[in-house]
């Protein structure tokens, strides 16, 4: 049996305060899975192509499966979970409801993340910019028109 | 769990970080921005025995200019760099936008991806095209590596296993150089099958100085010398420049696979570079920019 190193990390996850033990070698990703229960964060290729663990590390997007939890000691990040407000989805949300911007649902946490630094940096993005920034986020249900248009839509006044 | 067991240990300074290497040998392995090393540590093509993160050692972010050099500290991201190189360094501002993602460039720092030296990155291309040099760090003291005898092999560099990289520098051209970047991928952020950055400085009409640099077409980032000193001296004109662009990849041996066949991406470096370097020479008689 292999002695496993751990480490204590604490950290803010969507404005809540945790504090946890963990294998050194533990991917943030997982860690937000399994160890928070915050399992909207996705796990698909894991090594940094797919986009699905995408988070927000102190505001910008990040492959959660490209770091380890210990990294994240001390930072504070945003899932999918942090999005809407209670009951009222985020905007984002809304649209990719409205322009049915997701279908099997995936890739649609990284995407919303992607989406949403986005438009904090850039309010107006073309439809050229809008396809660079989600280049990097993988889907392989709608053919990515629909996602456009939703990221379009709620980057509309 | 991803990765084989490590040790993992966040020093706050790169003397503690050397003091690691030096015991550690082969054994250890720094971690930047991750962005090249962790996916080797999910897929399990890297097992190092110790993790050395340098993320918590601090002024090691830094991008600052000095007599015409430009200085990146080991842990500045690529994202910041391009920020930086926007309106400064044009040609590696575009060079950045081609690596990888938004996502990527947040975490990926310069450096990491220079000691990478993956053969289709650009970065370690950049690094050529730009004169530049890293500043490798070990118990004994520091060394500055110039680019051409950074690079030896697909994903080998001439660094010891007891030095880290603490900085990259780059010599910023005068404004009025004109630069181009061009790649061919499958997809934006994709590793490039093949690519080429040029630099052109004109003097009176002629061509003072030029530097090209390919990526994806061998086993290491070159130099085209043998198009370089072609070029130098001449007045531009189309032919000169096809003929460059034959001498840059006449002695290339680029790699087949499913991507492409060797004889495919020596024909699309050749036009790559016949167009990078039109790019460049029209830029650069606009004066720059």
């Amino acid at each position: 049996m292999i002695h496993e190193p751990i480490r204590t990390v604490r950290l803010h996850v969507n404005g809540a305060k945790h504090e946890r033990s963990v294998e050194v070698r533990k991917s943030l990703a997982d860690f937000l899975r399994d160890d928070l229960d915050l399992t909207g964060t996705h796990v698909g290729c894991e090594h940094g192509v797919c986009g699905a663990c995408t988070v927000l590390l102190e505001g910008e997007p990040v492959r959660s499966c490209l770091l380890l939890a210990v990294q994240a000691d001390g930072a504070s990040l945003t899932t999918v979970e942090g999005l809407a407000d209670g009951e009222r989805l985020h905007p984002l949300q809304q649209a990719f409801w409205d322009h049915h911007g997701l279908q099997c649902g995936f890739c649609t946490p990284g995407i919303l993340l992607t989406a949403k630094a986005l438009l904090e940096e850039n309010p107006h993005p073309s439809e050229e910019e809008i396809r660079e920034a989600i280049s990097g986020n993988l889907c392989r249900c709608t053919g990515y028109h629909f996602i456009v248009e939703a990221i379009r839509a709620a980057a509309r006044p | 769990m991803k990765p084989a067991p490590f040790a993992y240990v966040d020093p706050r300074s790169i003397d503690e970080v050397v003091e690691h290497l030096a015991r550690h040998g082969e054994d250890a392995k720094i971690l930047a921005g991750g962005q090249s090393l962790m996916p080797m540590l999910n897929l399990r093509l890297a097992r190092p025995s110790v993790i050395v993160d340098l993320n918590r050692v601090g002024g090691l972010d830094s991008i600052t200019e000095r007599d015409g050099v430009l200085f990146v500290g080991a842990l500045a991201r690529q994202r910041a760099v391009e920020r930086w190189a926007t309106p400064r360094l044009p040609l590696l501002a575009a060079a950045l936008r081609l690596v990888g993602h938004t996502a990527i460039r947040n975490r990926g720092t310069v450096a990491g991806s220079i000691v990478h030296a993956d053969p289709a990155a650009e970065l370690p291309a950049l690094l050529l095209c730009l004169d530049g040099a890293v500043v490798a760090r070990s118990r004994a003291g520091e060394r500055q590596i110039i680019a051409r005898d950074l690079f030896h092999g697909p994903l080998m560099t001439s660094l010891r296993a007891d030095e880290g990289v603490v900085e990259t520098r780059w010599t910023l051209p005068p404004t009025a150089a004109g630069w181009s970047v061009r790649e061919m991928a499958r997809r934006h952020g994709d590793f490039a099958l093949v690519g080429v950055a040029a630099l052109v400085i004109l003097a009176r009409g002629a061509i003072a100085r030029v530097r090209i640099a390919l990526f994806g077409a061998g086993p290491v980032a070159v130099r085209a010398e043998a198009a370089e000193h072609a070029l130098a001296g001449q007045t531009p004109k189309p032919a000169l420049i096809e003929e460059a662009a034959r001498l840059a990849v006449e002695r290339l041996e680029p790699m087949s696979d499913l991507h492409a066949p060797a004889a495919y991406r020596l024909s699309v470096a050749r036009t790559l570079t016949a167009r990078a370097l039109a790019d460049a020479l029209a830029r650069a008689s606009e004066g720059g920019h």
